[in-house]
Order: structure tokens, then C-alpha cells, then sequence
């Protein structure tokens, strides 16, 4: 019997708003223990939430880009648990009424075909804290994280393989990335999945049990448990056996999943409104606003640059992979470069430089205007292409001004007919021979005559010009 | 000072002419309640060092003549959260927490000037209507000390009703203001629901509780809820509206204004002294020129149920956070993490907040959630339209406050489907948000009847200017009782 797979997605993604969903405590990553917190992140009694209008909009831009319709009357909901990083034992979200639902998002499988995925709802939320267990024996609470807002992008179960799941997540922090709301870090804990697998046989009109995997942290896990669970499912229904309904983990080093509980062992979480805060309406108006504030997606870049400036596809792929390379390459050609020039840069040197240093690029020096200024003067021979190697190695190290940096190391090529002139006569003037073998068909003598005017500049002389220059002097003598 | 004698408008008058100086006033305020609480058992704490303190700056910087409430001791429910001063919401559960913030009622008390004497006991986590569930002790009535004060503001009104304050704040979640400020011949209200901001207040039903003010007089009563009134940043639940001054037009009197009385209030249950003590009031209010019409409120009866069941599931979520973590009470000798959120809860929380617990949580259970919490949900939509409807013709709804007057310590606390009953002409109101007075309106075998007035949302004036003709055209607010807080 053959199967058909059917994966569902929910991604949670922090925000990286200024101040919490419901307290005015920093959002800030890496802090010092429980020092964001404040009376209401710790769920002191008296307390009341108050609601964060930036996580709203940052929201709404989430579900804007995901195509969404914007639900324009919210409310709020508790979630009802108990843990110890959860300190008010519930998490307010949007049970009843999700922010944005009815979005999509098309994904790129590596054959190139594409395929649209349903995005059923997208709500905001509230984080946790984080709990770690030290080995004196003590568990230890931080808050710091509790109360960060997350949005929750629950996909319809349109993902029908390992690798589909793979390309959406793929495509989703990419876009998310773009918003600007989240900078998506996996290994922060920035963006995690809960992932359900079911299998049912091809044709069948009903789906099949699933199995659910909370809390993946990678894509390559996400993958790895997909495809186990699937090869796991079918060797049961193969086997006469039957799926039971429950959560499991992905356990990495052996590439298998685990049972964590059963559904007996579910939390019932006793949804019901947030009486402490009132629903709010969101007017056509400010769905505009942000709708205005929403910065160029990765689809319509790529479009620009490939249609607009000619750029390759492949290219145009690379230089929109994250929205930091995009938003440079963009102010690079806006500083006056020539957009083929700045590509290759930006995907050759540039690249191969981050590579190498494994660094982002908003740790180094280098500015769009450096870079675009670097640019001009190789276009306009101000420089060589040997020496711009090393001017590129000095604006990406340190925040110099190309132009003058160029200047006062006398790096600038010597290109001025008046200067060059005197230069060449002198040299041909002492070479009488290679004249004479140059007007008898030995090419060989030009590349002589070229050293020497090279020598007599340090090198300085402008490669093209010198040639220019010597060829008509050679025809006079 | 003779707090039988005085209002807050003659006692300011007194400090601002210098009779007596503000530590003068705080110090007897204190002696009084050494006397008279040993017998009443209103105060949980009393916070003397720092008041006299406080009373000692304000006589060096002046009384504000502007500021009627400048230097005069208030007392404090004991579930509004008080900086660096205990605030238990008389529960073992945090027998001991000191907060480290004020709640916004506190600030704006410290604003106007007041000082706070003491914080005032109350059923725990004003859960109940006698002040019987208090973790720490049994406040006794001032008209008769075998008798319960109402709850669960009981303390707050026991501590007014014996003259121990002119003031007190109470919470008022179902009638908890009300029915204490009923049975102990005082006046209570409890505003509109946004209308004081909540932050501070200790959570019980976050849709229904509501700050109000305790005080011996209509006006007193008015100029209290003027302090605490207005919009807070910290409560969205709180109203941007503009807070009138309540006393303006107090004394405007009723000539004209539309009464309704709801006949669902005289059903069974109600006293008959309690009835008879209502419709003499009705007559008071036809002399002074208001009319008087039966109305019905047909979905008042499905009250009770519906608020036990809202009341409580809210409840169960907001009394999650005690788990014996971060603050309060943890249970000793524990073996792992679910037996400290077990065993801390078991222990740190009596009978009926369990009870609610319990009930909220069944609530709100997937399989309950529809026949329960919604279904409760869209009759108190009902219950609201019923309110609405009268008020498209009426300016104000006049019934008794609670169906009998004030029962014996002990009688009804094992039976809680009767004391839940106590609150069946209290509850309407907070489910519908609306704002409600109770005041002193006659006797029956000694102990005081409350009449309860009823008013539009955010109509706390017309409330204040009835209440205000009733009380002057009436003499109930001038009895004295004959035990405990005699001076």
C-alpha cells in the first residue's frame, strides 16, 4: 500500500518589539537573569496586563506579509497551565479571534516548481520564562523572556513531504526576516516549530491519525523528524498496527522520535476571555498605516533586480536571502553604483570576506557608500582593479572614506595624458633598439616599453592609457 | 474625635482652623480603635507609626484648605495591595506578603492627602458574605456582636459602622460593599465597573470587582469616590471618561426623576420588615417629588447561578498564581514540584476559595466550557438588556440591598447555597457593570436595613443626589449603636 503524507505546521516567532506584550519590561535577548521583569511579569498579586500596541502592529505586519485577512475586532483569551516559568499559570493569546487569518505563503521546492501553502490563522501571543536544571540539584526560573510576544503561524495542512516542510520554513523566516519584526534566530530560540505528521493512503478522503513533535528548533530536525515519523507510521500500518494520537520528541543523536505523553496525558487549558483587557478594534485606517510600514518582500526584490538591473536569477536569489544583504545592495546602488558591479562584489568579495571571518555583515565596517564609492573609482580608472583589492580590504576592516584614503597613499592610477607623455618620450627616447624592433614586427619590444614606463610610474601608471599613449608615440617615431 | 459627631467636611474645617492638629486627630483616631476594636475585630493591621508620621508632615507643610480630605485616616480592605504594608486578602496563603508597590486606589489616597490607618479583614479573597472566611479572625457586628458584619467588605464597614474611621475602602464583587454597608446602617457604594482603576485590587473576578468607598454619609461617600475616580494607564479595563465631582448637584434634589422599582425584588426570601422598610422608602421618594413605577427585570432570578459560575471560573484563573513559588505561602518539606503547587494550595487555602476554585474550574473544562461559562455568558447579556431597558425610561432603580438583615456569626457559614442567596439583589449589578448605593433606610430588631439605589452607567451623581434627599429627608443615618464604638 502506498501513503500519502500530510505535515502541519505551527511556528512560533518572538518579537522583537522594544517593551513585552502586556508589561513595559524590555524584550531584550541575553540579559542578566530576571532583570527585564517588573510585578507584572511575575504575575504579582494586583496586577494587570496592559497591552503593548507596537506587538499588535508588528502582528499585523506578520500577517499582512503572509497575506492575511485582518481580523479588525480582537479580543483576548487565557490559556490556563501551570509551570514554573508561566508565573500567572496562564498565557493570554488569541483563541477566538486570531489577528490575521486566510494568508498564504509559495514555497520553492529544489526542482524548482512552486506551490502554494494556506495559512489558516496567525495570532499574538505571550513567551514563557525559561526554566533551566542545574546540577546542584535546584531548578532555576527566569523571567526574563516571560511576557515576550510571539506570533503563532499555523499553516493549513496543504505540506505534504519532509522536504515541503523544509521549504516552508525556509521561505517563512525569510519573509518574516523582511518585516523586520523578528530576526528569526533558530539557536536563540527566536522561531520554533510544532510539527503533526500524518500518513493515510493515497486517494483516501479521510486523514490519518497523527502524531505531533513540539518545539523544534531546526529545520534540518524538522526534516529528519518528518521523515521518521512517516517511515514509522507506515511500518505500523503495515504491520496492523494502528497510530495513536500523541506527542512525541525528536531525539538527535538518533535520529528517532520518542513518546512524551499520550493524549490522556493532554493539558485541558480552560480557553476563556481575558476579562483584564478589552477587545480592541483595529480601524481600516491603521491596517493601512502598517500596511505602509511593511518594507519590500523578498518575491518583489527579486523581480526588480532581475528585470529592472538585469541581474541573473541565481544571483538575484543570493543577494535576497536576508533582508540585511538586500537593504545593502539596495542603498549600494542607490550610492551611485553600477548594480551589476555592486552584485558582483557584494556575492564575491563581500561574501567570500563574511565567510571566511564568519561574521554578519552589519559587523564590519564596510558602509553601501564606501563600497559604492569604491565602485566609481574603478569604473572611472581612478584606481586598478589590484589596487581595489586592497581598498576593499581596508573599508571592510575600518570606517575609511575610499576616495581620500586612496589619495593620501597615493594609490590613484596615473592617467593624465600630460603626465604620462614626458614619461613614454623619455623611455622610447633611451630604447632606441625597441623601436626598431617594434616597427619590425617584433611585438615582444611593447611589452619591454611598458615595464619601463611602469617602473618610472611605481606601478602607478594606468595600464590602458600607457598602451593608448605608447601605440601613437611608437607611430610617430 | 467623635467620629458619630463629625463628617469629613467638619473635621476639615476644624484642621484648617487649627482646633486640633492633624497628629492630634490620628493619635485619637488610633486610641479610639484600641478601645473599640478589641470588641469589633475589624482591623487585620493597623499602620500607626507611619500615619502619625505622615500626620506630622502634613501639620508642618498645612492643611490644604482646597483639599477636604487632607490629613483624615482612612481605612483599607486588606485586598488592595498597600506598599512595604502587609496585604494578606486574609488568607494564610499570604499571611505575610508585603508588597512592593501601591495599588493606584493608594496612590491617589496618598495624593489627596489621607492617611491610612490600618488594613481591614474580609472573607478571603472576598470570597463570601459574612467575613466569615477570613484565615485570621471573626469580625463582629457594632449594632449586635452576635451577628456576622456582611461581607466581604465586613471589616471595612464594621470599622465605619463602630466609629473607628470615617472612611474606609471596600471591594465590591458581587455586593460586597453593599451588603456589609446594609447591615451595618452605613453607606457603600460600588461605581461603575471602569469607573475606579483595579490595579492593586487582588484579583477574585476581574469582569466584576470593583474599589468603592465606606463612609457614614451620602456626601462623605461622594467625596471619597472623587479621590479615587479616573482613568489609570495601568488598567484597560479602566474608563477615559471625565469624572463629574460627585457632590456637585448633591443637594438638587428628586423633584421629577423617574424611579423604577423591580417587583423580582420583593420575592421570596426578602424580609417582610426589609420590604416594608423599601416601600416606605418609595413613599419618601413620591413626597419629594420623584414618581415611583413597578418594573421587571425578568432575568434577575437566573443571577445567582450566572455569577457563581463567571465569578468563580474567572477565579480559578486568577488565583493560579499563588503556587508557592515566588511569593506567599509554600508548604514545607515538599517532595517535588506537584506537591508544591498541591500541598502549598491545600494548605494555604480555605474551604470556599477551594469551593470556587473547584466550581471555576469545572467551568471552564472542555466538555462544561458550553453548558457552563458561555451559557452564563449570554444570560448576563440578558441580564444587562433587562437594565437597559428600564433605564430608556427610568433614571434610577430603587430595591433593598439584601433580603434580610444581619444573621448570626456562625448560622449560615456551613450552608453555602444560602449565604450565595445573600447576594441575589447585589449581583445583577455587578454583571451588568452598573453603579449601586447602599444606605441606612429603618430597623428591625435593632439591626440596620439597607435600600439600594441603582443608577445608569456612570451615573454615580443621580445615585448621589437620591441618596443624599433619602438620607436628609430620613433620620436611620443618625442612630447610634449602642455597643462597641460608643465614645
Amino acid at each position: 500500500m502506498n501513503f500519502e503524507t500530510t505535515v502541519g505546521l505551527e511556528v512560533h516567532i518572538e518579537m522583537q518589539t522594544n517593551s513585552k506584550a502586556y508589561s513595559p519590561s524590555p524584550v531584550q535577548y541575553g540579559a542578566e537573569q530576571n532583570t527585564n521583569t517588573n510585578v507584572i511579569d511575575w504575575g504579582y498579586p494586583g496586577v494587570l496586563p496592559e497591552i503593548n500596541k507596537g506587538a499588535l502592529e508588528f502582528g499585523m505586519r506578520a500577517a499582512l506579509a503572509l497575506h492575511c485577512d485582518i481580523t479588525q475586532d480582537i479580543g483576548f483569551d487565557r490559556k490556563n497551565y501551570f509551570y514554573p516559568d508561566n508565573p500567572k499559570a496562564y498565557q493570554i493569546t488569541q483563541a477566538r479571534t486570531p489577528i490575521g487569518t486566510n494568508g498564504w505563503l509559495e514555497i520553492e521546492l529544489e526542482d524548482g516548481t512552486k506551490k502554494k501553502i494556506g495559512i489558516r490563522e496567525m495570532h499574538v501571543e505571550e513567551d514563557a520564562g525559561k526554566n533551566t536544571h542545574n546540577p546542584d540539584g535546584y531548578s532555576y526560573v527566569d523571567l526574563n523572556r516571560q511576557g515576550t510576544p510571539l506570533i503563532e503561524i499555523v499553516a493549513e495542512p496543504d505540506i505534504s513531504s519532509a522536504d515541503e516542510a523544509y521549504a516552508y520554513l525556509t521561505k517563512l523566516r525569510q519573509v518574516i526576516q523582511f518585516t523586520g519584526i523578528s530576526d528569526v534566530k533558530m539557536e536563540e530560540g527566536s522561531m520554533r516549530a510544532d510539527v503533526n505528521v500524518s500518513i493515510a493512503p493515497i486517494g483516501s478522503d479521510k486523514l490519518g491519525v497523527r502524531t505531533e513533535m513540539k518545539n523544534l528548533n531546526s529545520f534540518e530536525h524538522v526534516r529528519k523528524g518528518i521523515q521518521y515519523e512517516v517511515k514509522r507510521q507506515e511500518r505500523l500500518l503495515m504491520s496492523g498496527g494502528e497510530v495513536e494520537q500523541e506527542t512525541r520528541r525528536f531525539d538527535e543523536p538518533s535520529g528517532e522520535t520518542i513518546l512524551m505523553r499520550s493524549k490522556e496525558e493532554a493539558n485541558d487549558y480552560r480557553y476563556f476571555p481575558e476579562p483584564d483587557l478589552p477587545p480592541i478594534h483595529i480601524s481600516d485606517d491603521w491596517i493601512e498605516e502598517v500596511r505602509a510600514s511593511i518594507p519590500e518582500m523578498p518575491d518583489k526584490r527579486r523581480e526588480r533586480y532581475t528585470q529592472d538591473w538585469g541581474i541573473p536569477a541565481y544571483d538575484a536569489g543570493v543577494l535576497t536571502q536576508t533582508k540585511e544583504m538586500s537593504d545593502f545592495y539596495d542603498a549600494t546602488v542607490a550610492a551611485g553604483a553600477d548594480p551589476k558591479l555592486a552584485a558582483n562584489w557584494l556575492m564575491g568579495e563581500v561574501n567570500a570576506y563574511l565567510n571566511s571571518k564568519q561574521v554578519e555583515l552589519s559587523d564590519t565596517a564596510l558602509t553601501p557608500e564606501h563600497l559604492a564609492t569604491m565602485i566609481k573609482l574603478i569604473e572611472d580608472e581612478t584606481i586598478s582593479s589590484k589596487i581595489a583589492k586592497k581598498v576593499f580590504k581596508e573599508i571592510i576592516t575600518n570606517d575609511t572614506e575610499p576616495k581620500a584614503w586612496v589619495e593620501s597613499k597615493g594609490m590613484v592610477q596615473l592617467s593624465d595624458p600630460a603626465k604620462l607623455q614626458p614619461i613614454i618620450d623619455k623611455v622610447l627616447d633611451n630604447n632606441e633598439q625597441s623601436i626598431e624592433d617594434f616597427k619590425n614586427g617584433k611585438d615582444r619590444a611593447i611589452g619591454f616599453l611598458v615595464g619601463q614606463i611602469m617602473k618610472k610610474t611605481r606601478g602607478m601608471a594606468n595600464p590602458k592609457m600607457v598602451n593608448k599613449l605608447l601605440m601613437a608615440s611608437l607611430k610617430e617615431r | 474625635m467623635d467620629y458619630f459627631k463629625n463628617d469629613l467636611a467638619s473635621i476639615h474645617d476644624d484642621l484648617v482652623n487649627k482646633k486640633y492638629s492633624v497628629e492630634e486627630l490620628t493619635k485619637s483616631t488610633f486610641d479610639n480603635i484600641k478601645k473599640v476594636d478589641k470588641e469589633i475585630e475589624a482591623f487585620l493591621k493597623l499602620d500607626e507609626e507611619r500615619a502619625l508620621e505622615k500626620a506630622r508632615k502634613i501639620d508642618e507643610r498645612g492643611v490644604k484648605a482646597d483639599s477636604i480630605l487632607d490629613g483624615i485616616g482612612i481605612g483599607i480592605k486588606d485586598n488592595i495591595v498597600t506598599k512595604d504594608l502587609t496585604t494578606t486578602a486574609a488568607s494564610k496563603m499570604l499571611e505575610n506578603f508585603e508588597p512592593i508597590y501601591n495599588a493606584t486606589v493608594m496612590d491617589k489616597l496618598n495624593d489627596a492627602g489621607m492617611i491610612t490607618v490600618g488594613k481591614l479583614n474580609m472573607d478571603e479573597f472576598a470570597m463570601g458574605s459574612s467575613t466569615e472566611n477570613s484565615a485570621f479572625k471573626i469580625t463582629k457586628n457594632v449594632w449586635d456582636t452576635t451577628k456576622v458584619p456582611g461581607g466581604s467588605s465586613g471589616g471595612s464597614a464594621a470599622a465605619v459602622a463602630s466609629g473607628q474611621v470615617l472612611a474606609s475602602l471596600g471591594s465590591d464583587t458581587g455586593g460586597s460593599i453593599r451588603q456589609p454597608a446594609a447591615f451595618n446602617g452605613i453607606v457603600g457604594v460600588k461605581p461603575t465597573y471602569g469607573r475606579v482603576s483595579r490595579y492593586g485590587l487582588i484579583a477574585f473576578a476581574s469582569s466584576l470587582d470593583q474599589i468603592g468607598p465606606l463612609t457614614r454619609t451620602v456626601k462623605d461617600n461622594a467625596l471619597v469616590l472623587n479621590a479615587i475616580s479616573g482613568h489609570d494607564a495601568h488598567d484597560f479595563t479602566s474608563s477615559s471618561r471625565e469624572v463629574p465631582d460627585f457632590t456637585k448637584g448633591i443637594e438638587d434634589g428628586v423633584k421629577g426623576m423617574r424611579i423604577a422599582v423591580p417587583k423580582e425584588y420583593f420575592g421570596e426570601g426578602v424580609d417582610e420588615d426589609v420590604a416594608n422598610a423599601v416601600k416606605d422608602a418609595v413613599k419618601t421618594f413620591e413626597s419629594l417629588g420623584a414618581t415611583v413605577d413597578e418594573v421587571s427585570l425578568p432575568h434577575s432570578k437566573y443571577g445567582v447561578p450566572v455569577y457563581y459560575i463567571i465569578a468563580s471560573s474567572e477565579a480559578s484563573s486568577n488565583l493560579q498564581r499563588y503556587d508557592g513559588i515566588r511569593y506567599g505561602f509554600r508548604a514545607k518539606d515538599v517532595k517535588n514540584l506537584e506537591d508544591v503547587y498541591v500541598r502549598s494550595r491545600s494548605e494555604g487555602f480555605g474551604d470556599e476559595v477551594k469551593r470556587r476554585i473547584m466550581l471555576g474550574t469545572f467551568s471552564l473544562s472542555a466538555g462544561s466550557y458550553d453548558a457552563f461559562f458561555k451559557k452564563a455568558a449570554q444570560v448576563r447579556t440578558l441580564i444587562c438588556q433587562d437594565f437597559e431597558n428600564v433605564y430608556k425610561d427610568y433614571d434610577l432603580i430603587l430595591a433593598p440591598t439584601s433580603p434580610t438583615t444581619a444573621y448570626g456569626i456562625g448560622e449560615e457559614i456551613n450552608d453555602p447555597v444560602t449565604m450565595y442567596m445573600n447576594d441575589i439583589l447585589t449581583i445583577p449589578v455587578n454583571l451588568a457593570g452598573l453603579p449601586g448605593m447602599s444606605l441606612p433606610a429603618g430597623f428591625s430588631n435593632g439591626l440596620p436595613i439597607g435600600l439600594q439605589l441603582i443608577a445608569p452607567r456612570f451615573a454615580e451623581s443621580t445615585m448621589y443626589r437620591a441618596g443624599y434627599a433619602f438620607e436628609q429627608s430620613t433620620d436611620f443615618h443618625k442612630a447610634i449603636p449602642t455597643l462597641g464604638g460608643q465614645n
